[in-house]
């Protein structure tokens, strides 16, 4: 007996030494930041000196802070891209799905953008947005339409945005569709037909109930990264925007922190964005459970 | 119309609205190329012009002297390679330990591992900040490669999951004859996971590659910049003096290693994509 509870010993022992770095990493580089996150949010933080206690201040003024309220409202204006990306993924992985030929080159195609670099995509864009001489504008005109400068516009900045962020998720989008459409028995499909539902009906009763789980996937998945969007922003409007009509709440958090040093301020910010996405995943997952329930 | 016929037609639109979808998402890749090997004039003709009377490569020679683009590209892969390669041995390592060997509290300490993936970077941004100053680690790459040695949860997760199609009994069995535990991961178990580990480094480095906000924070220095920021800085400043051209070709230049590696591995990274959602 000896020797087998000297082998269990062991085995915890080096159970416990291999998973030690990321228990560290995770303490050293999220737990603890995450603290002193909460900490900083209620003192008059700067960065480099002293840190006296304000108490809820910080909030305070941050509920009443007008840009706040724009990057907030403009995140969540950016967020329009979400619902467009998944109805045009699941077309396109619709149509992928009949075995149609050039299925892999379509693939490799609709996905170059998600592989791409955000920053040059960014760039890119940046300069298809041009007023005068940008590619969207350029091809506007083949139908007699006159584009607006559309980044420099505080009308057109935001559905600019949202037409490049549609353009660069779609592959990703697609590409987790198809892989669902897929693993959907072929004879569900037979067992409808023989009741006699097809095309939209099917669609409907199977393949919508058999994808929830990837939409509900790539839904919070979307907001979780959507909440965090900063490098298209910071490319494209370097200032935020015409009347700050393009920053976003990190831009904004990055802005007061590293650019004003006012870190407890923008801490407070950090703290409401990362409450808000704890929330929002908390919320997803009770409705995802509540529904799968419902299909047993 | 037979049925056959029926379907034949309709996969035939359906071939045709995928086409034009597929030209719509490589077009601005396109466009870009041509921006890249077009002169002044060609780059503000109306009507636009696809393809240049003239190809114009000298964009290409122009981009090394005009800012730290070698250093940047220089960067990134002291960056991304040095994360990736060691924390892809502490991630596959800690995955091996959380699906074959037992330890009290096992499943509790991965939940806690999974649920850090709900917080978001902005949300410690700040602090870390303040912690690799501190250390005198800003404007250096140190910030940007330090927190990934120490593994990648995503990883953990997903060869873990892999992990269970290893039978038990090999590990077992191995336990018994008295290998060390190491040795039991290095020469029994991670022989059996490459492909997927392989999958999941090459996503990884592709992330910390297109990686933006990090490096925004911490690099200051032109030559200590990364890639992204070095054609992110070229945007900035030639794009006053409208020589397009010449960004294009730098975002390109940004663009390649990612692309090449994707076009190579494209089988298994769209799998391994694909595999992420259905289990994710």
């Amino acid at each position: 007996m000896e020797t087998k509870s000297n082998l269990y010993r062991k085995e915890r022992i080096y159970g416990y030494l291999f998973i030690l770095p990321p228990v560290l990493g995770l303490l050293i580089f999220t737990l603890f930041p995450v603290i002193y996150s909460f900490y900083g949010s209620l003192t008059d933080w700067d960065g480099l000196g002293q840190m006296s206690f304000v108490g809820l201040s910080n909030f305070k003024d941050l509920f009443s802070d007008d840009l706040f309220y724009k990057a907030a409202f403009n995140t969540i204006y950016l967020m329009i891209g979400i619902p467009i990306g998944l109805f045009l993924a699941l077309l396109l992985a619709l149509g992928l799905n009949r075995r149609i030929p050039g299925t892999t080159a379509f693939r490799v195609i609709y996905y170059v953008p998600v592989i791409s670099s955000l920053a040059a995509i960014s760039i890119l864009w940046n300069w298809a947005y041009n007023g005068d001489y940008g590619l969207v504008n350029q091809f506007l005109e083949l139908f007699g339409i006159k584009g607006p400068n559309w980044l420099a516009n505080k009308y057109t900045v935001k559905p600019a945005i949202i037409i490049m962020t549609v353009w660069k998720g779609l592959g990703y989008t697609m590409l987790l569709y198809l892989a669902a459409l897929q693993s959907i028995p072929r004879t569900y499909y037979e067992a409808a037909e023989l009741d006699g539902a097809t095309g939209f009906k099917s669609f409907r009763h199977i393949t919508w109930p058999m994808v929830k789980p990837v939409t509900f996937f790539i839904v919070v998945t979307s907001i979780i990264g959507g909440s965090q969007i900063f490098t298209e922003i910071n490319i494209m409007t370097s200032t935020g925007g015409t009347e700050y009509s393009s920053a976003s709440v990190v831009f904004y958090i990055w802005q007061k922190a590293f650019g004003n040093l006012q870190m407890g301020y923008a801490s407070a910010m950090a703290v409401v964005l990362g409450l808000f996405i704890f929330v929002i995943t908390l919320i997803q997952f009770k409705m995802n459970e509540k529904s799968s329930y419902e299909a047993d | 119309m037979s049925h056959s016929q029926k379907r034949r037609t309709a996969n035939f639109f359906i071939f045709i609205l995928l086409a034009i979808g597929a030209i719509f998402m490589i077009a601005p890749l396109l466009w870009m190329l041509t921006t890249s090997v077009k002169d002044q004039q060609d780059v503000f003709a109306l009507p636009p012009k696809w393809i240049p009377d003239i190809f114009h490569w000298d964009k290409y020679a122009e981009i090394w002297e005009k800012g730290p683009l070698l250093t940047g590209i220089t960067n990134s892969l002291i960056v991304a390679l040095s994360v990736t390669i060691v924390g892809t041995f502490t991630s596959s390592l800690a995955a091996f330990s959380f699906a074959k060997l037992k330890f009290p509290h096992k499943n509790k300490i991965f939940l806690l591992l999974l649920s850090a993936i709900m917080i978001p970077y902005p949300a410690v941004m700040i602090p870390q900040f303040i912690m690799f100053s501190e250390l005198g680690w800003v404007d250096t790459l140190l910030p940007l490669i330090v927190p990934g040695l120490f593994g990648n949860i995503v990883m953990i997760f997903f060869i873990r999951q892999y992990l269970v199609s290893v039978p038990n009994e090999i590990i077992e069995a191995a336990k018994i004859d008295g290998s060390s535990y190491f040795r039991l991961f290095s020469t029994i178990t991670f022989p059996l996971i490459k492909p997927a580990v392989a999958a999941q480094l090459i996503l990884w480095f592709m992330g910390i590659w297109n990686d933006y906000l990090a490096p925004i924070i911490y690099l200051n220095s032109p030559e200590n910049q990364t890639l992204q920021l070095v054609i992110a800085n070229y945007n900035a400043t030639y794009a006053i003096q409208t020589d397009y051209p010449l960004i294009m070709a730098a975002s390109i230049i940004a663009l390649l290693p990612v692309l090449i590696t994707f076009l190579v591995f494209q089988k298994q990274i769209i799998e391994s994509v694909a595999i992420s959602g259905v289990k994710g």
